[in-house]
Formats: C-alpha cells, structure tokens, sequence
C-alpha cells in the first residue's frame, strides 16, 4: 500500500504571503495594497492640484529662478558673494554660514556639556550646585528669547567703532563685532605647513606606537618630551629657514567702520553663544544620566587598581558612558543644527533667512524653494546621525575587542 | 523654526486650496460675511493696531473701504499682519483676500509672484535715517556704514544699487521685521535704518527720541506703494482697483464725508453717476448702486484718509507731496466713474 503524499504548499508562496501580509496573511496584503493606494491617490491629489493653483494664478513653476540675479548683499559669507550673482549663489552662501554656526555651536556646546555635567557629579559643593545651577536656568528658557537677551546684551554693553575697546593695538572690539589682524600667506607658508603636518604625523605615530608598548608589553612609554620638541621644532626649524609663514594685515578705523582684518560680526557671536549654551544644558544632563549609568563597581575597581578619579573617568567610565549617551547626543545635535533657523531673529544670515526668507519673498517660488530647503536640512541630519552611528559602531566594537 | 513652519503652512495650503475659491472671490467674501485682508506687522500711519485694537491706518482704510462697498460696515475686515517676507506667500495661498501693506509696485512683484497690482495708494521713496550725532548730511557721507534692513523689500535691492552705483562699500543686516531692525539701530549695531520715507518718519515716532534722529535728505528710488490681488479673478481685481479710484475721484468731486447726504442730492450728471442715482455702474463690480457713498461714508474720501492717518492730522504729519491730487501740482490720478 502506497499512501500519497500530501503535496506541500508552495514554500515561495508562503514567503511570499508571510513577507507582504505579515501574519494577517493575504488579508492584510490588501489591506496595505489600499493603504498604499489612498497614500499615491493623495500625493496625486496634492501635486496636480497645486500645479493648477500656480497654472490659474499664473505662477511660473521649476527651478529657473535660481538662474537670476539676486541683486541683494548678505554681510556674511565664507564665499565670494555680490549683490550681481545668482540665486544659486546666495544658497550657498545661506547653507555655509548655517553649517558654520552648527559646527561651531556643535563644538561649544559638546565641550561646555561635559565640563557642566562632571561639575555636576564632582564631590565639590559649590561646583555641583554651580553646574545644577546652570543646567535648571538654561534648559527652562526659550532659545530665541536667549538668542535676543545675548544679542541685545552683548550690543549694549559694546561701544561704538569710534571708541571701539582696543587690545594690543591690533585686536579691536565694537558694537560692529570683534575685528582681529587677517593673515596673508608669505612665501614661508608652505614649507610652514608641511613641516607641521610631517610634525602631526609622527606624532600620531609614537601615539599608536607607546599604546601598542602599552598593551603588548606592559611598557609605559613617556611620549610627550618627543612630541613637544616634533610639534615646536620641525615648523620652528621651517620659519628660520625659509622665513615667516604669515605676515597680519592690521585693521584700521576708517570713516565708520574697520577696513582690513577680519571681522566676527556680532550676530554670529551671539547665535553661536546662545545655541551652545542652551544645548550644553541638555547635553550635560545626558552626559551625567551616561556616567552614572556606568556601574559603580567599575568606578570602585579603577580606584582599588590606584588610577587617579580623572583617569578612571577617561580611562574605564566615559568609554562605557558613550554608548549610553550617543543616542540622545545625536538628537541634541540635530536639535542644534535645526536652531539655527532662528537666526533671522537677529539677522544672521542663514539659509533660512537669506533663501527661504529673502530669495522667497523676491521670487514667490514658495513651493520650490521650501522644498530645496527642507531637503537641506533634512540631509545635513541624515549627515549627521550618519557620523554619529558610524562613531558608535566603532564604539562598539572596541568595547567588545 | 516658528517662521518656517508657518511657511510650510502656506505653502501647503496653496497646494490644497479649491481652484473654484481662486476664481471667486467675491463671492467667497460675500458667504464668509468678512473680508480677509493681509497687513503690516504695525506701521503707524499705514496700518497698526490702536491701543483698543482697532486697526487704522491709510492701507487698512483701503481694506475698509472694499469691505464698506461689499458688506456697507466698515468692520467686516479680518487683518493678517504679515512680515514682508511672508505676505506674498499668503496672499498666492488664499489665506488674504487682498494685500493691503505698503508693498511696492515692481514689475517682476506683478509677474512672476502671481498678483496683480491695483493702484497706487502712497507714491513713496526709499531714504536713510541716522542719528543726529555722526552729523551725516547727505547719503552719500555713508561709505562704509553698517545699515539695518528689514528682509524681502525692495529696500533691500535698491540699497546695493545706491551703494554701488555711487562706488561706495556698505554692510547690510537684514532682519526679518521693521521691529528687530529698528532696535538693532537704535542699539548701536547700524549707523543707518532704512525703508521707504514714509515708513522712517513712522518709525522714528517709536524711537527713546525722535529728535535725535534724522531723515537724510536723499530719495534714492521710487516706491510706489498699493495694493495687490491674486491673478485670476479679473472680477475681484477690478472691485479691488475701483474702490482706491473711488476714493482718489471722490476728493476731487469734493465729496467728503461730511456733504455726502446733500451730494446725493445733488442734480450734477458726474456725481449722479458716481453716487449711483444715475445708473448702475455699482452693479457692474458686483456691488451695490450706491457703493461710492458707502465708501465715503465709512472712511471718508483719499484725502481726507490721508491727513488722518498720514497727513497734517496726524502725529506723522507728513506733506501731500506727489500724493496730491493731478489738478493740484501731486500725481494723484483716478480714470473717471462712467
């Protein structure tokens, strides 16, 4: 007697029915097909009706404008910029200035951060409650009325550039921001240069060689005397040689303002300020949760091994404490980056006040021109998250090693 | 971020509002019983809240004059205060009926923002105003300033074009209201503010004091400032457009809101015509006969508007200029109701 076997079903069908309805089964598979329909009905919707608003108003839709020119002046910009160049200009002068701000802030308010949250943890008193201090003010006012209270307060207390405070005859500081000597390259900058970067690699080496000392053979390897006279020496030895690198253009009053030098113009000092110290709150809370989210013991077994408290934070807590505080680190960067749109407040001119504010009102491309901008940002984020995840994959595993 | 999502906001309603509502406003107006009007974020003289909240103003009167032709009741207005880099937004997105906000006529404002200009209410300039302290006489005393704009104004453009047409160098900060830039002038941060005369008259006023500040006596570009409409709707644009003629031709009628009853009276063809007991030139706008005399009624002929708000009874007390009327000496000019 021979019994049939029963045919088993289709084994691609089931995959194929587990992976589109998930355990609703086929069910669910129409279930998303509509879902997904209404989502491009919509879309639809959305797209032929505003380009029927802007065919019936008249509004020429696309990208020539960026072609035009802008003919307006922005006060800031890492790029050359006239009033005489194109939209697509100003974008980048716009998208510079915002990406100078965040770098810089990220900077700042990183390094105020963690100072403020091992303020916070230190046995000290009065620095504990300093740091608490610091963190319940700043974190519990709105960022733009800080941006406005520094900018205010930082131009009221400044004099005007006719008695401008002066430092040492070069360094000038006004109402019109802080205006230091500009270097111009010398004909000794290049051998300058690279005397310093053959200096910085030396020294990155006789770093990866004392650590490999270190853990192979239990050497401790001093390296510091070597990397003062690399780092001195090599660029010291290039200027007697072949003479000073940079020569400084100092600034001079002239009618109402400085000519020459180089300018920080008081609108990036106060937005800078504001947003790292407003972040630095936050990220010295998330730093303090990461520490103390290290267990204790591991805090006890450093000191029972006789390291001293800084290199048992440096050494054994703060690698551990990363993997907690990264995550939400990113987050404050991204917030930080975002911020910065408050710049028109103050007339800092980012991309959000020179494009999406200036360009906008002069060339009515609303829909183009919020969508370039919000594309924008939403890159410098995914940048962002991006470097911060790739950091704490290599976190990770070093950790594990 | 505030700003940006409010744009955002626009910028999606533009995409989401009913073609049919484009095409209608009148009739959009009419069954929402409430003209909808965009208007500055408060210049006095032109439009600003009183401290009863009630908006006044040369460009709100326009707004009440239209909503006094529709509606007969000056109150029927909604403002929009609008920064100047957010009104055009608004008005292409439906979100104002009009905008009235001392907005310059340019052409490339008539083309490619999608609007139509419909007159010209305030014929203006763009000029600086500095601090009687650096004894500044003339404008072109002001190379290498630093100047306080307000962002998304012609002010703007022309202020690089004056600069370098005259070879001189400049810094300019641009903020995103006449507000954060007038404070930032009178903290020290510029040497200069600069927007049309009008307007520098009427920000002097909100200044510690007035006296110490002077308006320079260069006018160095032309500003004719009006209201806009949307493109589209030819039938709201020329209500639009014939309210502001309505009241430029009743003052030189010499109709005033005092001798508007005995006007009505009157036997004369042209202020027959014009007041609506001969004809129905009102019903051709889709407003009533007697449209002009609602409008005369409730906020007075041009002039009288003018010296109001802007004009000789005003604290302002600015000087009909070009604004006069044609027969006059200024280039006041209205096509006739007929």
């Amino acid at each position: 007697m021979t019994s049939e076997l029963r045919k088993p079903p289709s084994q691609f069908l089931l995959t194929l029915q587990r992976a589109l309805g998930g355990r609703a089964g086929w069910g669910g598979f129409i279930l998303q097909l509509i879902f997904v329909a209404v989502l491009v009905w919509i879309s639809y919707e959305i797209v032929s009706n505003a380009s029927e608003n802007l065919k019936a108003q008249r509004i020429t839709a696309g990208f020539g404008f960026l072609a035009n020119t802008a003919g307006f002046d922005v006060n800031q910009s890492l790029i050359p910029y006239a009033g005489s160049d194109t939209y697509t200009r100003v974008f980048f002068v716009g998208l510079l200035n915002t990406l100078l701000v965040s770098v810089i802030g990220i900077f700042f308010a990183t390094v105020i951060g963690f100072v403020v949250a091992l303020g916070r943890l230190s046995p000290n008193w009065l620095l504990a409650r300093i740091s608490g201090g610091y963190v319940e003010l700043v974190r519990n006012l709105p960022l733009l009325f800080q941006i406005l209270f520094w900018y205010l307060a930082v131009l009221a207390a400044l004099p005007n550039p006719r008695q401008s405070v002066a430092l040492f005859g070069s360094f000038f500081l006004s109402n019109r921001g802080l205006i230091i000597p500009k270097p111009i390259g010398e004909p000794g900058l290049e051998p300058f240069l690279f005397a310093l970067a053959i200096a910085l690699v030396a020294c990155f080496a006789l770093w990866r060689y004392s650590l490999r000392q270190l853990f192979q053979r239990g050497e401790m390897f001093r390296i510091w005397p070597y990397v003062v006279g690399l780092l001195i020496g090599l660029p010291l030895a290039s200027v007697l040689i072949f003479g000073v690198p940079v020569a400084f253009e100092v600034p001079v009053l002239k009618g109402f303002n400085f000519a020459g030098g180089v300018r920080l113009i008081p609108e990036f000092v106060a937005l800078t300020l504001a947003l790292s110290t407003y972040t630095a709150a936050f990220i010295a809370e998330i730093v303090r949760a990461g520490i103390l989210a290290v267990h204790k013991g591991q805090m006890e077994a450093g000191s029972s091994l006789g390291l001293a408290r800084g290199a048992v934070l440096r050494l054994i807590v703060i690698p551990q404490a990363l993997r907690v505080i990264l995550p939400p680190l990113t987050n404050q960067y991204l917030n930080l980056t975002k911020n910065s749109s408050l710049a028109v407040a103050i007339g800092y001119p980012d991309l959000v006040s020179v494009f999406a504010g200036t360009t906008l009102s002069q060339t009515g491309q609303a829909i183009e021109i919020i969508g370039i901008t919000m594309g924008v940002y939403l890159l410098i984020s995914l940048v962002t998250s991006a470097i911060m995840s790739f950091y704490g994959w290599r976190l990770g595993r070093s950790l594990r090693a | 971020m505030k700003r940006v999502s409010l744009i955002i906001a626009l910028a999606v309603a533009a995409g989401f509002s009913i073609p049919a509502a484009t095409a209608q406003t009148l009739k959009t107006v009419k069954d929402r019983g409430q003209l909808s009007c965009g208007v500055s974020q408060g210049l006095p003289g032109f439009s600003s809240p009183d401290d009863k909240g009630n908006w006044t103003g040369l460009d709100v009167d326009v707004c009440r004059a239209i909503a006094a032709a529709i509606f007969n009741d000056t109150t029927k207005v909604k403002f929009v205060p609008l920064s100047a880099k957010d009104r055009f937004t608004a008005l292409q997105s439906g979100e104002i009926d009009v905008l009235s906000r001392n907005t310059t006529w340019t052409l490339s404002r008539d083309t490619t923002l999608g609007a139509n200009f419909t007159g010209v209410t305030y014929y203006d300039g763009q000029g600086f105003l500095v601090k009687k302290s650096l004894k500044v006489n003339s404008a072109l005393e002001l190379n290498s300033a630093s100047v306080c704009v307000q962002t998304g104004t012609t002010t703007e453009q022309n202020l690089a074009d004056y600069f370098k047409g005259n070879n001189m160098k400049y810094e300019v900060i641009a903020f995103g209201t006449a507000d954060e830039a007038v404070k930032a002038y009178e903290s020290g941060r510029c040497d200069v503010f600069t927007t049309d005369v009008s307007g520098l008259y009427a920000e002097r006023l909100k200044l510690a004091n007035p006296a110490d500040h002077v308006v320079l006596p260069e006018v160095i570009s032309k500003e004719p400032l009006g209201p806009m409409v949307r493109h589209g709707d030819d039938q709201w644009f020329d209500l639009v457009k014939w309210v502001l003629f309505a009241m430029v031709d009743a003052e030189e009628l010499g109709i005033t809101q005092k001798n508007i009853d005995e006007m009505a009276k009157s036997d004369k063809p042209e202020l027959k015509r014009a007041l609506g007991t001969d004809g129905n030139l009102g019903e051709q706008l889709g407003v009533t006969k007697d449209w002009v005399i609602r409008i005369v009624k409730g906020v007075g002929n041009y002039g009288e508007s003018f010296d109001r708000n802007v004009g000789a009874g005003s604290k302002l007390g600015i000087a009909r200029g070009l604004n006069q009327l044609w027969n006059k000496g200024g280039i006041q000019y209205a096509p006739p109701i007929r």
